[in-house]
């Protein structure tokens, strides 16, 4: 650490602003399968599969339909929630009341077509998509280089999370849907729909997936297992995190961020490992997760 | 008297099946067979779906792999050594996954394999992503020569039989039973008294044990331990294994296995060789969406349904 002061600074730093970034993707991601599995007790594997998809969709806009960069945050999103609503009512409802566990199959099936159609239409190789003009280069700090599509990302992905959080904890829908998760039967009976609610809920929580898969395009290569390999370490934020947790699923996804950025910087070796070693002991030490109720 | 017959058919088909069909074929049939099997155990009878299950495969694998290369021991011990290890790695898991439930226990399984798989990637004994390569098959015994694919393939059978007898005899015992109450109604299970987590844990080990003597027998038949054996689609596989053939049947899983190594093999050589993920997923949704009994769950389904 002697050199703490002088060029290994920018080196933390660095690592720290990638942990930040990886932390804001695992906060979408993990905030989507909080809020589906929150209503529809559903665990969506398939949620890899669709930031993949986000992120192809956003390529295939740019370089074949002349759809830019913005209008791909906002086109994507709809597209693949859409997309998500369309599997919703098509394959899952039908085994909505059975044991949990067949929706967590059918997911996983559903993501292997999806990895394998685009596997075999892309290659596994991976596609670079060109950074929005906007938001090219940027700026020099006193103790580090801040690129301004990353600070983008940040900035963004940290609102439209605070947003959603909002929306589900403070306003009258989100009442609504939190009622839903306790007693669906009953809200019915107060006349509110029951299954339009859980086709929204489904079809937004997706989009939060493809609207990750937009936002990491430009700095990833676009490949047909981006969303598999991410997917695994949001399962076990989520697990870290707790299920019943809408805000749980926010700050673990960007506190194991930093967590795997810091490991990066001291330790690289165990820096693929250390999110799930964070699980181990949080499993010791409290089985719910962080911000899990007891079950 | 009827199921007896047709277990000595069945018994009599793999004694001659070398002669008609290809014996590395058979043996890759017969070691995923055990796994899933071993895996069936735990999902199809007591209600645990292990997300996970490919880290025991590869444990048993790569560590009977490495005193095989390493140290050069006979096949028996380095087979022993494999599923020793995946044992104590089961156990370790088992009590980790145990404290959760459902999809829980799912997801705890997966991840903590995924934590497997970066040490199996990244530890310098396992040869990182070529995974160990030339492990020789040796002599059983320090007598029996096995690199004839021949003699190699009655020993499979015969650790598959061994394996499949186990789990018939674990799942036709009082702790059967009681693994069974526990799926059914785990409340009740624990209100009549029984320790319900120890039952559970004691299914993990034995399904883990079982599952690392599959690997150390792959290992064996191919000579090799590769990633692929520890990487979270094969746990995929295995549960598809299970779900098309028929998961809490005895033999679901077996023809399941058989199956699915058969369609791989198929398609591998033919012109949809680029699409067997999306044929697996495409099985997958079929099995959860129409026919959850799976292949043999189907049947028994058919005959019932004849005879009364």
């Amino acid at each position: 650490m002697a050199t703490f002061f002088d060029i290994n600074l920018f080196g933390l730093f660095g690592q720290l602003l990638i942990g930040l970034i990886n932390g804001s993707f695992y906060a979408l991601l993990a905030l989507g399968l909080a809020i589906i599995f929150g209503l529809l007790k559903i665990i969506n594997f398939s949620q890899g599969a669709l930031y993949m998809l986000g992120a192809f969709a956003a390529w295939i806009g740019l370089n074949y339909l002349g759809i830019n960069y913005w209008w791909a945050l906002i086109l994507v999103p709809l597209a693949v929630g859409a997309f998500g609503i369309l599997l919703e009512r098509i394959l899952i409802r039908p085994i909505a009341n059975e044991d949990h566990l067949y929706s967590l199959l059918l997911t996983f099936g559903i993501a292997l077509i999806l990895q394998g159609l685009f596997t075999h239409w892309f290659g596994s190789s991976g596609l670079s998509y060109e950074m929005p003009e906007e938001l090219k280069g940027g700026t020099r700090l006193p103790f580090m280089y801040l690129p301004n599509y990353r600070a983008w990302i940040i900035v963004f992905s940290l609102a439209v999370c605070a947003g959603t959080w909002f929306m589900i904890e403070k306003t009258r829908l989100g009442a609504y849907l939190r009622a839903g998760t306790e007693n669906a039967q009953l809200m019915q009976a107060f006349g509110i729909n029951v299954p339009l609610l859980v086709t929204l809920t489904y079809g937004f929580g997706v989009g939060l997936a493809g609207l990750a898969g937009v936002l990491a395009a430009p700095i990833y290569t676009v490949s047909p297992d981006m969303g598999s390999n991410i997917l695994i370490v949001v399962f076990a934020i989520v697990v870290i995190g707790g299920m019943g947790s809408i805000g749980g699923a926010i700050l673990t996804g960007l506190a194991m961020g930093i967590i795997e950025g810091l490991t990066k910087y001291f330790y690289p070796e165990a820096s693929n490992t250390v999110i799930f070693l964070v699980m181990v002991l949080v499993l010791l030490i409290k089985p719910a997760g962080l911000f899990g109720k007891e079950a | 008297m009827y199921n007896k017959k047709l277990n000595l058919v069945l018994l009599g088909l793999a004694l001659v099946a070398p002669f008609v069909l290809y014996p590395v074929f058979l043996m890759k049939v017969l070691c995923f067979a055990l796994f899933a099997c071993a895996f069936n155990l735990l999902l199809g009878f007591a209600g645990l779906l292990s997300f996970g299950h490919a880290v025991f495969l590869g444990t048993g694998a790569y560590v009977t792999g490495y005193v095989m290369v390493t140290y050069g021991v006979t096949p028996e011990l380095g087979i022993l050594a494999g599923v020793v290890m995946s044992a104590l790695v089961g156990l370790v898991y088992g009590k980790l996954a145990v404290k959760r439930e459902g999809i829980y226990f799912a997801m705890v399984t997966l991840a903590l394999a995924q934590l497997a798989f970066f040490v199996f990637l990244q530890t310098p004994l396992t040869g990182g992503e070529d995974g160990l390569q030339g492990i020789p098959r040796g002599k059983l015994f320090g007598l029996i020569d096995l690199t004839d694919n021949l003699t190699m393939y009655y020993f499979v059978l015969a650790i598959f039989i061994f394996g499949f007898l186990t789990i018939y005899r674990t799942i036709h015992s009082p702790f059967g039973q009681v693994m069974k109450a526990i799926r059914e109604n785990e409340p009740r299970a624990i209100s009549l008294g029984y320790r319900v987590n120890q039952y559970k844990l004691m299914a993990f080990v034995i399904s883990a044990t079982l599952a690392g003597l599959a690997g150390s027998t792959k290992a064996l038949v191919f000579q090799l331990a590769s990633l692929t054996d520890v990487h979270w689609f094969m746990s995929g596989e295995v549960v598809l294994m299970t779900l098309l053939g028929g998961m809490g049947t005895i033999w679901g899983p077996v023809l399941g296995a058989a199956t699915i190594i058969s369609m791989q093999n198929f398609l591998a050589s033919g012109p949809l060789a680029n699409y067997i993920h999306v044929l697996m997923g495409v099985v997958f949704v079929i099995c959860v969406l129409a026919f959850r009994n799976g292949l043999v769950g189907e049947l028994q389904k058919v005959i019932r349904k004849n005879s009364g």
